[in-house]
This record gives structure tokens, sequence and C-alpha cells, in this order.
């Protein structure tokens, strides 16, 4: 049984196969049957209406069915159920479980007590393969992987899609820029398993001098928390905005990403760009996580 | 009956376990990750602090000797992560009968607690820590979290 929990588990042939496999699958999008008969329980202890959507629409692009748990309140996890019985007991209903899940750790574990196979569709701070993967695919969509300049804006510290990312392109021959705030930086341990994993990682300042240099800008949410007040967030949100001023120079063929949903990273007048790719990411999360859900049944 | 070794700081005994060679000032840990308090029964003596001399150097040491005790797997492999040139020394009717080094295995189940609070294996779940050692540190296979400072005060 396969089951999907984190985008470490995946080697570089493992994406490879994958991404082109959503390539197929968006090439015939007519009505594919891999999933006929097959029930999916979208468990989602967590609200994330994007993701919910685009894998309940990627289950029944297959021909399958969902049931969805998406409301704590009044169901048993509110009277102290554990993950691993939910999980034992939803898998004697469905065929395959997506689990949201806000304790990090939550999708490996219900995998273990899971009879169906799982997939992680977000666990807390931790992994969230499925957005990976379509990041991943958004890119090779415009380019190969191999050997290109992304440079990766905003929160870097907390911004878990940046990780695993970055992670995800540790297995190809990329070279990594990182620009982001003050205390905001990509965690040390991070930088130092990248470079383990064979990887450049080059720290910048400032945007605005490496735009030529950049095959792919990932900007990632800058979160009104993390700042101890409202200047400050707004001084860093200023700096850190992509405009078409900034994008000014950019390389033939530059792409831009944002995981959305976006607060000010992006200027709308962007949008209009052609190198504006952030709609078209959010829609690939379809075939991307067809692609998955075939992976494993 | 033997007669009493000379130069022990501490009184002799007959069967049980010394553990040797623990970090200086880490024997109260050690005690702690072996469930010994003051309302357990064994007869036990400490000693902290004390001169010893280790290839040629001179340093100190922590000592812990406990009677009729020999130690689990998993008790030596959180004396390990405490105190990694601890030795145990097997004591049967005065005599060393046994002395081993400690090694801090390869993966750690259930013997050291994630310092992420938002990690399943800190829920209210059926299901042990579970660590992989690495050179960078203890690394959660839960949720990727690598402990590196401070790894004794999270022993269960
Ligand atoms: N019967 C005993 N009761 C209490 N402690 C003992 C007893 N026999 C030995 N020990 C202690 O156990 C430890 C190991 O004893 P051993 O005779 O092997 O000493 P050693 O040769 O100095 O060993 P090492 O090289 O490990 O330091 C020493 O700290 C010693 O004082
Ligand atoms: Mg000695
Ligand atoms: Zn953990």
């Amino acid at each position: 049984m396969k089951h999907i929990i984190s985008i470490k588990d995946f080697g570089r042939e493992e994406i490879d196969s994958l991404l082109a496999r959503a390539g197929a699958i968006d090439a015939a999008p007519q009505i594919r049957q891999t999933l006929a008969g097959k029930q999916v329980a979208l468990l989602f202890f967590e609200p994330s209406t994007r993701t919910r959507m685009s894998f309940a629409s990627a289950v029944s692009r297959l021909g399958g069915t969902t049931i969805t748990v998406d409301s704590v309140e009044g169901s048993s996890i509110s009277k102290g159920e554990t993950l691993a019985d939910t999980v034992r007991v939803v898998s004697s209903y469905v065929d395959a479980i997506v689990l949201r899940h806000p304790k990090e750790g939550a999708a490996r574990l219900a995998s273990e007590f899971a009879s169906v196979p799982v997939i992680n569709a977000g666990d807390g701070a931790g992994q969230h393969p499925s957005q990976t993967l379509l990041d991943l695919y958004t890119i090779r969509q415009s380019m190969p992987l191999e050997g290109i300049h992304i440079g990766l804006l905003g929160d870097l510290r907390y911004g878990r899609t940046a990780h695993s990312l970055a992670y995800a392109l540790s297995n190809y021959d990329v070279t990594l820029h990182t620009i982001a705030p003050p205390t905001l930086e990509l965690p040390e341990s991070l930088v130092a398993e990248l470079h383990r994993r064979g990887c450049t990682v080059q720290e910048h300042e400032d945007i605005t001098s490496l735009i030529p240099e950049l095959d792919v800008i990932y900007a990632t949410r800058i979160q009104r928390e993390r700042f101890p007040d409202a200047a400050s967030y707004y001084n860093v949100g200023e700096s850190y905005r992509i405009t078409p001023e900034i994008l000014e120079g950019h390389k033939d063929g530059m792409i831009v990403l944002h995981p959305l949903p976006r607060a000010g990273e992006i200027d709308p007048r962007v949008d209009a760009m052609p190198c504006a790719r952030y709609f078209e990411q959010a829609r690939n999360g379809v075939p991307v996580r067809m692609a998955m859900l075939e992976e494993v049944f | 009956m033997k007669d009493k070794p000379q130069g022990l700081l501490i009184s002799p005994i007959k069967d049980g376990t010394v553990i040797d060679h623990i970090r200086a000032g880490a024997a109260l840990t050690v005690l702690r990750v072996l469930g010994i308090t003051g309302q357990t029964d064994e007869e036990l003596s400490i000693a902290t602090n004390v001169t010893s001399m280790t290839g040629g150097q001179e340093g100190r040491k922590d000592i812990v000797k406990v009677s009729k005790r020999e130690l689990l797997k998993e008790e030596v492999d959180r004396i390990a992560l405490i105190s990694p040139h601890a030795t145990i020394n097997i004591i049967r009717d005065y005599i060393v009968v046994e002395k081993k080094g400690v090694e801090i295995p390869k993966h750690l189940s259930g013997i050291v607690r994630c310092t992420n609070a938002g990690c399943i294996t800190n829920a209210n779940e059926p299901i042990k820590s579970s660590f992989e050692v690495t050179e960078a540190g203890l690394h959660c296979l839960y949720c990727d979290t690598v402990i590196t400072t401070d790894i004794e005060s999270h022993i269960i």
C-alpha cells in the first residue's frame, strides 16, 4: 500500500514520473475512470477550502466520489477520540483518505493506523506535498527543472511551502537565491541540509539587482503576526512587493509564482504580465492531485 | 567475603551496577532517567565532581552505584545520550564481572520527547516518539524537527 506523506520521501525519479503523469492527465482532460467506484474521505481537521475543493475536483474527474468531514465540532474528534482511532474507523468506510490536520506528523501517524492509502493534504507547519508537486509542475511547464536559478522571496523562516520546494529542488542542480526580511531567513538547519544535498544557496538583501539572473521568482506570504508592529510590517511589505518596475530587465521566460492567497506581495498590475503564473499554478493543483490519487490507487 | 577494597570513595556494593565516568554534574540526570527518586528503595551512592584520570588526563566525573539492579538496554541508551563516555560495570559478589561502554543507538523510540509542541507525538496518541540519530542531532521522524542542544533535558 502506498501513502503520500512528505516530499522528502520522493526521489528524483518519483517526482519526475508523477509530474509526467500529471502532464498526461492535463493533455487529455476528458474524464478518466481510474477511481470509478472508489470513495475517498476528505478528512479535514483544519479549514482549507482551496485544497479541499481541488482534491474533491480531482477525485470526481477520476470518476470517484468523496465523503467530506470538515467540521471538527460535533464530530467524534471533539469527544476526545485519537486520530489513530478515527483513521482506523474511517479506513473501513472508504478506499483512501486525504488528510489535513493541524499537528505536524499527523499524516505519518495516520499512515501507520490506516488500512487504506493516506495522502497528506497538509499537516500543520509540516509537509504539504501536493503544494510542492504543483509548484514543481508549474515550473516544469515553462522550463526544465535542471540548472535553474530560483529566487525564494518573503517569509522563508515559517513558510513551509518554500522549505518543501527548496528541498524538492535540491534533487536537481538548481541555484537557490533567498531574499528574506531579517529574522525571517531560511532556517540554518535547512540551509545546511540543502548544502549537504549539493544545492547552492545564496542569500541576498535585495531582489532588484538579482532580477536579471532569475528563472523563477517564488514569492510567499508575509504575515502580519510575524512583526512587532504595523509600521515594521508595512515597511517590509513595501520592500518585498513584486511590481512591474521591480521586474524590469528580467530574463526571457522568467516566471512569478505564489502559493496564494496573496496579501500584498504581488502588485495586481503584475497579473496581466506574461510572467505571472500564480493563477495557472493554482489551477495545476487539480491535475497534480489527480496524478497523486492515481499513484496510490 | 572479600576485604573491603582500598581507595574507594564510597562503600562497596555486593551486587548491582556502577555507572562510572559520567560527565561531571550529570549524575542527577542519570538518576532521573533511571527513575530513581527519594521514594524508591534502591541502595544508592552517588559521587559527583570527583577527580579522575582518563587517558593520562586529570578531569572530573560523576559516579552512580546502585545495588541489586542491572540496567535495561533502554536505560543504557538514555545514559548514552547524557554521557557518551560513561561505562556500565556489573558487580557480582563485589567484583566487576562485566564492563561495557555505552553507545547511542541509530534510532530512539520512546526515549526522547520532541521539542516541537505541535508535533503529533506530543498529542494524546497511541504512538512513541521516534528519532533518527544523525550528525546534526536527533531527527524526529514525525515532524522533522532536529534537536541539537540540551538533548538530556528532553529524555523521557
Ligand atoms: N564492589 C564494588 N562496589 C562499588 N563500586 C565498585 C565495586 N567494584 C568496583 N567498583 C567501582 O566500579 C568502577 C569500575 O571498577 P574497576 O575496578 O573496573 O575500575 P577501573 O579499573 O578504574 O575501571 P575504568 O578503567 O573503567 O575506570 C570503579 O569506579 C570502581 O570504584
Ligand atoms: Mg577508573
Ligand atoms: Zn516531532
